[in-house]
């Protein structure tokens, strides 16, 4: 396992498992939110969706933090893998984001009745999907390998330091989104049922992105090392 | 610090630019008042070399010192150390060389009088107060000479500073660096045409392969030394 | 921190010089300043909106794209000749550096807005009298922000391909939680409302301040030493 090249392709095969794995899961996720979880009440058979926007969120959430959070350990221990592991955690949480931005509209046309809503979260997604494609941007843009860390380290740190402000002013601005059902600190709202379902998919979702990016990695080092060190 | 302790050196020193490895181990050492003429075929890494010993690259690998100290340790006095001429001016092409050394001056905390010996050093007079922009080649390399100059550094890291100097400019820069090394200032002096400053040199490198493949006294001659040149680089 | 603010005067000072020397991009900001403003008031149906209901939106886009224009250019004179390897050069730390070329593109900013200001006021037919001095203390403010992080991104823009195009792309997003603040605060001002029901817009824009210019000063070491 000492080859790099050996290591890569681990990665990938991994990467391939876990994510065909959670693609299992995330159907079986499906057919339990679709057929055995009771239709909501209020919202209709659009709140479904649901079961697939919010752990979608997460993971693009989980996968922004992990981008700065990565992004400072590297400025402290330049250790290229780190820089490797932020950049694959973007185009993931890009992906995720993606998902968000879509999953959002057709459920809030239904709930809402308007397919977009200047809303704080739905707001705070869309400018995570800005901040990973300005990040990947600025990636394709500069040549040199050192360099391209250094700036996408800074602009992910930035980036992390961000969210806060942009959360804090757009929900300010004003807010219609429904209110957090789960992480309250009294007794979660949800019915059981539900609660299951969605629980189980925020696990399928984290699950998801690990696959994804273990994946993603295993392809990235294998393409550094193809182009490797012209010695 | 010892009185022959090398003022500047390196040693298993490594560095990319972009993906290629460009420097793979280089040891140095300049002692105060050795000029070491650094020669080397085009892409041997020396520019590269000299931005890492003027600190503004970083060493991936290896040590480097500047008077006996780790760079990092104290930047500020490395910095006031040294004293870079690269192949670009390093100038605002907008202001005049006037301008661009009273600049130079507030950053290094100096006062007005080091600019104006600095002009009147390096014959600057008559151009001072006009755009750089607009200069001829040689006045913007007297200007860069001066900018490098102007803090009185220990070190000197030049890089072909007598390429589009006539032969009255350039004699004029052998000589201030003839007094600077009688001061004992080390200098580093990248050149193609060793000649140039033949009785400055005091030591002869050749960087090639990213490595340092000869480091000795000067030889007699020029022409001893390109043949010594010639045989290192295997052409 | 006396040296940081030395180093700061320093640059900031070079860059005025340059700017005094060559004109054309300050003129050509506040121009554009000027043309956004125009634009800004044929962009709409007068019958259905009001000048006044429309203003608070031009003003901010005006700074917003102004601001741009300013970044865009902040480091086009450090990147030739590498002058920017000039100043790295110098003992001066690279707060210092970061600093002072925030307070030149603040003050290039401050200049566009001083002429597109009254302007505006003019344009509009606003009441020079109700709210300037708190809308003037939230468009420092607001500016302060813009510039502490695009300062930071343009250092990094200019050494890349596509800068013009970059720049926005990655500093918009950071624009707007002061865009937000900035529009919401300024609505309630030229509407005559006292300074204090802005208080918390104002504080947020403070706090905005602090955290970038932090930052940015620690950030700049990593985008400009290699």
């Amino acid at each position: 396992m000492n080859d790099p090249m050996a290591r890569s392709r681990a990665m990938v095969r991994w990467g391939a498992a876990i994510t065909a794995t959670a693609l299992a899961l995330l159907a079986a996720v499906m057919v339990r939110a679709i057929l055995y979880t009771p239709v909501e009440v209020h919202q209709g058979p659009a709140q479904k969706i649901f079961y697939m926007h919010a752990p979608a969120a997460w993971s693009a959430m989980l996968a922004f933090s992990l981008v700065g959070i990565v992004s400072a350990a590297y400025l402290i221990l330049k250790d290229e893998r780190l820089d490797r592991f932020a950049a694959c955690s973007a185009e993931v949480g890009l992906a995720f984001s993606g998902v968000m931005l879509t999953t959002g509209p057709i459920w809030g046309k239904t709930v809402w009745g308007t397919w977009w809503t200047w809303d704080a979260r739905l707001t705070l997604t869309l400018f995570l999907f800005f901040l990973f494609l300005g990040y990947l941007a600025l990636r394709a843009a500069v040549n040199d390998p050192g360099e391209r860390a250094r700036f996408a380290a800074v602009v992910g740190i930035l980036g992390l330091v961000l969210v806060p402000f942009i959360h804090l002013s757009v929900y300010l601005f004003r807010t219609l989104h429904p209110q957090p059902v789960v992480l309250k600190p009294s007794a979660p709202s949800l019915p059981s049922d539900m609660l299951i379902t969605l629980l189980t998919s925020f696990g399928v979702f984290t699950l998801l992105y690990v696959g994804f990016v273990t994946w993603r990695y295993g392809i990235a080092l294998a393409a550094d090392l193809a182009g490797g060190d012209d010695d | 610090m010892q009185p022959d302790a090398p003022v500047l050196e390196v040693r298993g020193l490594t560095r990319r630019y972009g993906r290629a490895r460009v420097l793979k181990g280089v040891d140095l050492a300049v002692q105060p008042g050795e000029v070491v003429a650094l020669l080397g075929p085009n892409g041997a890494g020396k520019t590269t070399l000299l931005r890492v010993l003027a600190g503004l690259a970083r060493a991936e690998d290896g040590v480097v010192l500047v008077r006996g100290r780790h760079p990092a340790a104290d930047p500020l006095a490395a910095r006031r150390a040294i004293g870079l001429v690269e192949h670009r001016s390093l100038l605002y092409g907008e202001l005049t060389p006037r301008e661009n050394l009273a600049f130079t001056a507030r950053l290094f905390g100096l006062d007005g009088a080091a600019v104006a010996a600095a002009v009147e050093r390096l014959d600057i007079g008559k151009h001072a107060d006009l755009p750089v922009a607009s200069l001829s080649r040689g006045m913007v390399q007297r200007t860069s000479v001066a900018r490098a100059l102007l803090h009185s550094p220990s070190i000197l890291l030049l890089d072909e500073p007598f390429s589009g100097l006539d032969a009255p400019s350039a004699a004029r820069l052998v000589s201030l660096l003839g007094a600077r090394r009688a001061e004992g200032v080390a200098v580093l002096l990248v050149t193609h045409q060793p000649e140039e400053a033949w009785s400055l040199i005091t030591r002869v490198a050749v960087l090639h392969g990213g490595r340092v493949v000869v480091d000795r006294p000067r030889p007699s001659t020029p022409a001893e030394t390109s043949r010594l040149y010639h045989e290192a680089i295997g052409g | 921190m006396g040296d940081a603010i030395r180093v700061a005067l320093a640059v900031a000072g070079k860059d005025l010089q340059l700017e005094l020397r060559r004109r054309t991009a300050l003129l050509a900001a506040t121009v554009f300043a000027a043309l956004v403003l125009v634009v800004f008031n044929f962009a709409r149906d007068p019958t259905a909106i009001s000048a006044l209901d429309l203003a608070p939106s031009a003003l901010w886009i005006t700074l917003v794209f102004s601001s741009e224009v300013a970044l865009n250019r902040a480091f086009h004179a450090e990147a030739e000749h590498g002058a920017l390897d000039g100043l790295l050069l110098a003992p001066a730390s690279r707060g210092g550096l970061y600093l002072g070329k925030c307070l030149a593109n603040l003050i290039f900013v401050g200049v566009v807005l001083l002429v597109a200001v009254p302007l505006f006021i003019l344009f509009f037919n606003l009441d020079p009298t109700t709210g300037w001095t708190g809308v003037a203390a939230v468009l420092v403010l607001a500016a302060v922000g813009i510039v502490a992080v695009g300062t930071l991104f343009s250092a990094m823009a200019v050494r890349t391909r596509f800068a013009e195009l970059l720049l926005p792309l990655l500093h918009l997003p950071f624009v707007v939680p002061i865009l937000i603040a900035g529009v919401q605060a300024s609505t309630r001002l030229l509407a005559g409302r006292p300074l204090s029901e802005v208080g918390g817009w104002l504080r947020f824009l403070v706090v905005y301040d602090i955290v970038f210019l932090t930052l940015g000063s620690l950030a700049f070491s990593t985008v400009v030493d290699e």
